[in-house]
């Protein structure tokens, strides 16, 4: 009754091509990014940043960039946290030996940087597929771990191999406050999703998903493999990399190599799967999903009354995660984000049943 | 279009859990209670020498209410953070808990290298101190850099020293170690690679070849770094492991071959959880005791007492008395002492971060005051001040002999004339770059 | 001699002379080249064991079991803690019969609701299986570090004394674990050639329908395969067990079984073994002899190649010979 598109018609090309075609959908995007901007940094504590929020929207930025290679291209990578820290470290590195680059260049050199390692390592995907390319991308995992452990001149030769930085400053301004460092990063995703929207309603990404569904075809009927694939690896990584350096930088402040580890890059990949791959919407569901389910799990026990070691604690987070994980993918495949899409259709009809 | 089954229970669960999760993160407040987080790990490859640890340490703060209903009267709180030795959610452990309680955390004690790196830069914004005793930044001993590190009792350049001390007797004095080979098999962290600067001092000084092999977390693989052992045949090898990496350095060095004898642990590879999964083959292996040991002082019978006695115990009332045990004990006991302390200068009631650091600052734990803890003859007497935040720099060596740990020799001390400028160095290094103001400890007021 | 396979012949041809390099080296000594050489073998030996589980469950059900590490931690849990209060042999049949029931629930509960789904979605449904087994196993045994006692003297054999200076070190558990291997190996082959049920196997594997369409019963099929892989999951946690201890990080370990299943062919039980051999051999020689070179030339901190020497090998192997060395080929360029 309210989400109805009656009266809504378009006059022109460019008002049919809107990322958001229907009037409610406009206003409450607009409403949610209000909310964001304007009220939640009034209303947030220091832990809601900090905790929440902040990691939150870094890991969804991460879980595009994961989305658009294993959703929209369809070639699976286990490496994805094996980007992130390349561009942790190349924004470390840049930010230490050329000091008076604004972190805005910096973050954009380091997504840059990711691209390139991404590239290089996408380039066995295009002679496998499938499980096989998943274990290639474990190679670059490992490697890149043991490259950014042993290669004294990526941790700037500190004796711990702990990296660790100042607070962002850009423009003479210092992030320096949760809440000013959660409206930092707000942005960069925001404009990151909008880069990310457009780029797969493109040429772009209309040839990801050709690869995707049936790549002898997409070959046959002229689409570049190579071109498509390298692309999807390039951009993907991009994104990670770019997430990977406001991790390091504004989430954590300092790390190891072993911040960005194998079970960083499986959580990736399950946040798309859950969320709902080849959606980018999804990326954002699953990376709320990912992220607050162990935070929740932990306080449930707490707030029921019920006494248990923090040991137990932690093995029944195991057990509830990895049955959910199966559940998800029994009940519904696609993820999340199809929930969403159902949601809306009913919505569609609402009051009525069909 | 009708929903299948399955789809309409994900949609009610997801409303459902969405309007829970909106009113969990609630906390409670209350009067007149001290708050302690013990951000610990229980599960995964180190929990099996993190929770004697969290035991002793959970233990003593419930015998503390127990016996003495707090500190002066001021109950004591706390709660577990299960963090599994990762440094990220050792920092999310720290987020968490840090405002929690009337006046916010008092101390934190990560328990890891890693996560004392990354909150020495976030617990001076935040006016909480961390007490890394035995652990974290060498360096921190330099409380005008580190205001709010407290590296009490040891740090791993204590530590190193005191083993290159020890081979050097063994050898006949530290001139003859001249042309021997030492090898560190060391966890690759900060914590692992924490000894080698001073090590390479003291190779340096004295002409032995230090041999460096990391082995990556977990540790479970050493299979290729005892082989390179068994190549180069080195004189003694010091063993900077923790968790499942220290059982099996001994059974590899079992399997290959070295005399366990000539293998030294840090004190964090010397415990019950190192030697007894080796079974007969961990006789002879020697470490290093922090302060205590193994075995029991006056203190134990209090928590029997007042806390096992009642049901209370955290863990199996067999085990403690064991290594890691004693040392989560001794570690709580410097942060209730540290609060005590910081009562007589601002009183009876529940302190905030920066008063407790200042108890930290100028604890005075002289014999009277041990043996008044119960922990005579169990820790050496500890004095801290601004400059000083280590307070006492001794250790002895203990061997397992199949049943239990003796020790061997008597407390050595380090050599501060070696450390005191590495940490100068160090600690000024760590001021410049992070543009901290170094204190200066005449002018302040105490 | 085949044009298409001469980029393997070259490349294991690379693999024999990096392999024998060392040798050459004067600075190497014989009898330690022996031992780092065995050494290696047997790591591949304790590969194998759980690459063979791998290789079952994919050729008969076309699932990559992203939880045969976990189950291998579970079954050598179930034996060392049941074993503190029977003796061994009963522990062992009592993890058999634990390890059947699990075959049963994974299929009742995981696979059949997700029979046809791409492969991506089922392997994620095993690496949800494993974190549920993770924290299932550590709540019911606990995550201390257990022992399993197979009797066998821990101290190593000085052999060959005369023929290489100082002997060469051998480990009693390793020889019993490389033998284990073996009779495993042979009971899996004559499983498969010579029952009935064995063939039924080999025909779900090479054709679901067709395989259907005979009246086998995919479904009790597959129980059986993954109840056989719990039997291998077992012999491996045995072998690990006794050799390295029970706990928690002994699955991480498991995760170098995937370059193994690869370089041997995801179909391929014996191409596990030779696998596993084959990056056993490698990683150690590489990381023995070669990380000292390279810490020297680049000043790295520290060696530690084998952390990804074995997936580089797999990627390098995938790149000129996408099935592995024993995999069924097929063709899919584009």
């Amino acid at each position: 009754m309210l989400y109805r598109e009656n009266g809504q018609f378009k006059s022109t090309y460019r008002a049919d091509q809107q990322v958001l075609p229907i009037r409610q959908d406009r206003w409450f995007m607009a409403a949610v990014l209000v909310f964001a901007f304007a009220v939640v940094p009034f209303i947030g504590t220091q832990y809601t940043f900090q905790a929440i929020l902040i990691p939150f929207l870094i890991y969804s930025l991460a879980a595009i960039g994961v989305n658009l290679l294993v959703g929209y291209c369809g070639q699976i990578s286990l490496g994805s946290a094996a980007f992130m820290a390349v561009g942790a470290y190349a924004a470390y590195n840049f930010a230490v030996r050329v000091p008076q680059l604004n972190f805005l260049v910096i973050l954009v050199l380091a997504g840059l940087a990711a691209a390139a390692v991404g590239i290089l390592f996408g380039t066995p995907s295009l002679r496998i597929k499938g499980l096989y390319l998943a274990v290639a991308t474990l190679a670059a995992q490992f490697f890149l771990d043991w490259t950014f452990a042993r290669v004294k001149w990526f941790s700037n030769y500190s004796p711990s191999g702990a990296v660790s930085t100042t607070p962002v400053s850009m423009f003479g301004f210092t992030f320096e406050t949760p809440a000013e460092k959660y409206l930092f990063v707000l942005s960069v995703v925001v404009v990151m999703t909008l880069v990310a929207k457009n780029l797969v309603r493109s040429h772009v990404g209309r040839a990801w998903m050709a690869i995707r569904d049936m790549d002898v075809a997409a070959k046959v009927i002229g689409i570049r493999p190579v071109h498509a694939k390298l692309t999807a690896f390039a951009v993907s990584s991009f994104f990670l990399g770019i997430a990977g350096a406001l991790w390091g930088f504004v989430h954590l402040g300092s790390w190891e190599p072993a911040a960005f580890n194998l079970s960083q890059s499986l959580r990736l990949l399950f946040m798309v799967i859950i969320g709902g791959m080849g959606s980018i919407l999804g990326s954002f569901f699953g990376a709320a999903f990912i992220w607050l389910t162990p935070l929740f799990l932990n306080q449930v026990p707490a707030a029921l009354g019920v006494q248990l070691s923090t040991a137990t604690i932690s093995h029944i987070e195991l057990m509830i995660f990895g049955s959910l994980i199966v559940f998800f993918l029994i009940a519904e495949p696609h993820g999340l984000a199809r929930l969403w899409a159902i949601g809306k259709e009913k919505l569609r009809l609402w009051p009525f049943p069909h | 279009m009708t929903l299948q089954p399955k789809t309409r229970w994900l949609f009610a669960a997801a409303i459902a859990s969405t309007v829970a999760a909106g009113g969990v993160f609630a906390q409670a407040t209350a009067a007149k209670e001290q708050f302690f987080p013990v951000i610990s790990y229980r599960t995964g490859p180190y929990g099996p020498n993190g929770t004697p640890w969290a035991n002793g340490y959970v233990d003593y703060l419930k015998m503390i209410n127990a016996r003495d209903g707090g500190i002066n009267g001021v109950k004591i709180t706390f709660e577990e953070c299960e963090f599994g030795y990762d440094t990220a959610r050792g920092v999310e452990c720290y987020e968490r808990l840090k405002s929690k309680g009337p006046t916010g955390a008092t101390v934190f004690q990560p328990l890891s290298t890693g996560v004392t790196f990354a909150l020495t830069d976030k617990a001076p914004t935040d006016k909480i101190p961390l007490i890394t005793s035995g652990y974290g930044r060498a360096d921190s001993v330099d409380g005008t850099v580190f205001k709010w590190n407290f590296p009490l009792a040891g740090t791993y350049w204590t530590a190193a020293d005191i083993l290159v001390q020890h081979v050097g007797k063994k050898e006949g004095g530290l001139d003859k170690l001249k042309g021997k080979k030492i090898a560190l098999v060391y966890h690759d962290s900060p914590y692992g690679k924490e000894p080698i600067a001073l090590l390479q001092e003291r190779a340096k000084m004295h002409g032995f070849e230090l041999l460096l092999l990391p082995v990556t977390h977990p540790g479970v693989e050493q299979k290729s770094t005892w082989l390179q052992v068994r190549q180069q045949r080195p004189d003694y090898i010091f063993l900077w492991g923790w968790g499942v990496m220290n059982s099996t350095a001994i059974k590899e060095a079992v399997a290959t071959g070295y005399p366990r004898e000539k293998m030294y642990g840090v004190w964090w590879a010397g415990a019950e959880p190192d030697v007894v999964p080796v079974g007969e083959g961990a006789k002879g292996y020697n470490a290093l005791a922090f302060q205590a040991g193994a075995g029991q002082a006056a203190v134990h019978q209090d928590v029997l007492k007042h806390v096992y006695a009642k049901g209370q115990g955290t863990g199996k009332q067999e085990d403690i008395g064991q290594v890691l045990y004693n040392r989560g004990m001794i570690h709580a006991m410097l942060a209730v002492e540290g609060v005590r302390q910081a009562q007589k200068r601002f009183g009876n009631k529940p302190l905030t971060g920066e008063q407790v650091r200042w108890g930290l600052e100028n604890l005075n734990l002289d014999p009277a005051a041990l043996k008044r803890l119960g922990m005579e003859g169990f820790i050496a007497p500890l004095a801290t001040n601004c400059i000083d935040h280590e307070g006492s720099r001794k250790a002895r060596i203990h061997q397992w002999d199949g049943q239990k740990w003796t020790y061997t020799t008597d407390f050595y001390e380090a050599d501060m004339q070696i450390i005191k400028p590495m940490i100068t160095n160090s600690a000024k290094q760590y001021a410049t770059e992070k543009k901290i103001e170094v204190r200066d400890c005449a002018k302040e007021v105490s | 001699m085949n044009k298409k396979n001469l980029p393997v012949i070259v490349l294991l041809a690379a693999l024999a002379i990096g392999t024998l390099l060392p040798l050459l080296e004067k600075s190497t000594q014989p009898g330690f080249y022996v031992e780092v050489v065995l050494g290696g073998l047997m790591s591949g030996v304790l590969y194998s064991l759980v690459a063979m589980g791998f290789a079952l469950i994919f050729k008969a059900s076309g699932v990559f079991n992203f939880a045969q590490g976990a189950m291998v931690l579970f079954a050598a849990l179930c034996i060392a803690r049941i074993a503190e209060h029977v003796p061994l042999w009963a522990a062992l049949g009592a993890t058999l019969v634990i390890m059947t029931a699990f075959a049963w629930l994974i299929e009742r509960v995981v696979l059949r609701p997700l029979v046809n789904q791409e492969g991506i979605v089922l392997f994620m449904a095993t690496l949800g299986v494993a974190f549920f087994l993770d924290g299932f196993g550590q709540t019911v045994w606990g995550s201390d570090i257990y022992t399993i006692d197979l009797g066998l003297a821990k101290e190593p054999m000085l052999i060959l004394e005369n023929v290489f200076a100082g002997g060469i070190l051998v480990n009693r558990d390793d020889l019993v674990a490389a033998a284990l291997a073996a009779l495993l190996l042979l009971a899996l082959a004559l499983f498969f050639q010579k029952t009935a049920t064995g063939r039924a196997l080999r025909a779900v594997a090479d054709d679901h329908q067709a395989a259907q369409s005979v009246g086998i019963p995919l479904n009790r099929i597959w129980v059986i395969v993954w109840a056989v892989a719990g039997v291998v999951a077992m012999v491996a946690g045995t072998v690990w067990g006794a050799k390295l201890g029970v706990q928690f990080s002994l699955q991480d370990v498991a995760l170098k079984a995937l370059p193994v299943v690869i370089l041997g062919g995801l179909t391929s039980v014996p191409g596990a073994i030779v696998g596993g051999l084959i990056v056993g051999l490698g990683e150690k020689i590489a990381e023995v002899f070669l990380s000292p070179i390279l810490v020297k030339t680049f000043d790295l901190a520290g060696g530690g190649i084998e952390n990804w020497f074995a997936y580089v090998l797999a990627l390098l192997f995938l790149l000129v010979r996408p099935e592995g060395l024993f995999g069924e080929r097929h063709i899919d360029r584009v």
